[in-house]
């Protein structure tokens, strides 16, 4: 569904991914862990079509989309839920999971994709009309995952998902995102959490310093020493 | 004061303050979208005021016809302002699109100076506006009922639009989040052009109504009711469309009561603005029904 050929990602003087290369096959829960400032933000916000000073080749359903605007994106069935959510605070639950929707015209399938939000999120629904900022952590956390689920993508990009949640809200934004991925979404998940991202995902990149150091199934990374002693604590 | 002569300066200044209302409106949505304060808002208004002589006098199309065209003009040369002067500065320092805007005031107000003359033109005004009317003891010109009443209903519409629509949507999350809002899918550069055509299309009535109420028009007559709107706009607190009018409203209010009870001060009639933007900023920078903005990163 997606491949990354040889990305490079720069800031100024700074080199920040160095010829990265990933494939995201459909269907499956693909992860990419590594330390803060590894390069894994700038890795999702290339394909968002956010960062400006790049290069190399980004197929999405065999298309090179480097240089698609974000929206273009989001039309081609890519959504990114942003590190921090960034959900907004001013606009009610319901003004925050329309926005997803932005792009769509279709009533039926909008109500439909609202309905499936608020089954996977209950929470969402008993605040429909509150403002987003009167949120819990948590739950801006699930508003989050429901706005992007609302545009109706094929390629689901979470970054950081379950920074600053308390460990029962992980456990559960982690069953979350495999119940998604079960009813048929491609996600590809940047988490500093390795451990729980290694447990559901398909297949694995750790990334280091803006390169990929190492790939395998997420069970074999799990057994690999280098990385048991490099983000599972030994 | 009797009472009647008192009813009729809050006709006054409700329709001053109306006016003030409207231009400030355009401030207020283009800087809480982009933190910009769009100095060539006030030569919108200005130019309202011109297509709708030119129209009249030039093409000989009815009045009515003209006012619609000449907003509709308007609000399209705020969306190519900001095409031209501020899109390609959007990742720029905030203070080069300021300067930008400066430029762009000059620009407009010389060109103006050279295409138009600084000759002030009268300006056609039809007879069912401006026929005094008596309400029992007041007199009243129609302008005075029906400048309100318009602004009242222009706000209405905007809200509806701000409030319910989706592009209205879209414009009250950009203005928290750009970047996120590009990520919904929004074109951000459509939202932000429709912002400044909406303004700029207020402001535009504002000034079509400003000429039928002071009936001479020249090319700098935008910049103190740009200024004084702007006043308002900081009055109600920058960045809501509400408080834009309310601070509209308050202005025009001051304005004509300080002259009516102390005409000794009519000379300082402009001053007062002024004052009152200093002490807002000295007592509440956040205006009246402003939120505290937080910094952009
Ligand atoms: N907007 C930016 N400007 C300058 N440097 C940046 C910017 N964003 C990220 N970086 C740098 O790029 C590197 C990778 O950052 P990032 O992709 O955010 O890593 P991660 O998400 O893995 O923590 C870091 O060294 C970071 O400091
Ligand atoms: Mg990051």
């Amino acid at each position: 569904m997606l491949k990354i050929e040889d990305l490079h990602v720069y800031y100024g003087g700074i080199h920040a991914l160095k010829g990265l290369s990933l494939e995201v096959t459909d269907g499956q829960i693909v992860t990419l862990i590594g330390a803060n400032g590894a390069g894994k933000s700038s890795t999702l916000r290339s394909i968002a079509g956010l960062v400006k000073n790049r290069k190399g080749k980004i197929l999405f359903e065999g298309q090179n989309i480097l240089g698609k605007t974000p929206e273009a994106l989001v039309g081609m069935g890519i959504a990114m839920c942003p590190e921090g959510r960034r959900i907004l605070p001013h606009l009610t639950v319901m003004e925050n999971l329309m926005l997803g929707a932005y792009i769509r015209n279709d009533r039926d399938g909008i109500s439909k994709d609202l309905d499936w939000v608020f089954e996977l999120f209950p929470r969402l629904k008993e605040r429909t009309w509150q403002k987003g900022g009167t949120l819990s952590g948590g739950e801006q956390q699930m508003l989050a995952l429901g706005r992007a689920l609302m545009s109706r993508p094929k390629l689901l990009m979470l970054d950081e998902p379950s920074l600053g949640l308390a460990p029962l809200l992980v456990k559960e934004v982690f069953e979350i995102i495999r119940t998604i991925n079960a009813e048929g979404k491609t996600v590809l998940l940047v988490e500093q959490n390795a451990y729980a991202a290694l447990k559901v995902a398909h297949y694995a990149y750790v990334l280091e310093v803006g390169e990929i150091v190492l790939q395998g199934t997420g069970e074999a990374l799990i057994e690999n020493p280098k990385v048991r002693e490099a983000y599972l604590g030994g | 004061m009797s009472l009647d002569m008192f009813i009729q300066h809050l006709f006054n200044a409700l329709t001053l303050g109306s006016l003030y209302g409207l231009i400030a409106i355009g401030y207020t949505m283009v800087y809480g979208i982009l933190r910009l304060i769009n100095f060539a808002h006030g030569d919108i208004f200005m130019l309202g005021a011109y297509f709708v002589f030119f129209g009249v006098t030039l093409t000989k199309l009815p009045w009515g016809i003209a006012v619609i065209l000449a907003v509709a003009l308007s609000a399209l040369c705020g969306i190519v302002i900001d095409r031209i002067a501020y899109r390609p500065l959007r990742d720029a320092p905030r203070i080069s699109a300021l300067i930008s805007a400066i430029g762009v005031s000059f620009f407009i107000e010389n060109l103006g100076l050279v295409v138009f003359t600084g000759l002030p033109k009268p300006v056609y005004r039809p007879d069912w506006l401006v026929e005094i009317i008596t309400l029992g003891n007041i007199r009243i010109l129609p302008l005075a009922l029906i400048v309100p009443a318009i602004a009242f209903a222009l706000v209405m519409g905007l809200l509806w639009i701000v409030y319910k629509t989706k592009p209205g949507l879209a414009m009250r999350s950009i203005s928290k989040d750009i970047e996120t809002t590009r990520l919904m899918g929004v074109s951000v550069d459509k939202i932000i052009a429709l912002t400044f055509g909406l303004g700029s299309a207020l402001a535009a009535a504002s000034g079509i109504m400003w000429a039928l109420r002071y009936p001479q028009i020249h090319p700098f007559m935008g910049v103190f009711p740009g200024f004084k709107a702007f006043i308002a706009a900081v009055l109600g607190g920058i960045g809501s469309i509400q408080g834009a009018m309310i601070g509209g409203m308050l202005l025009g209010l001051i304005e004509i009561m300080a002259v009516a009870f102390f005409p000794a001060l009519s000379g300082y009639r402009d001053a007062f603005a002024f004052i009152l933007l200093i002490v807002i900023l000295l007592m509440k920078p956040t205006g009246l029904m402003g939120e505290k903005l937080e910094e952009k990163v």
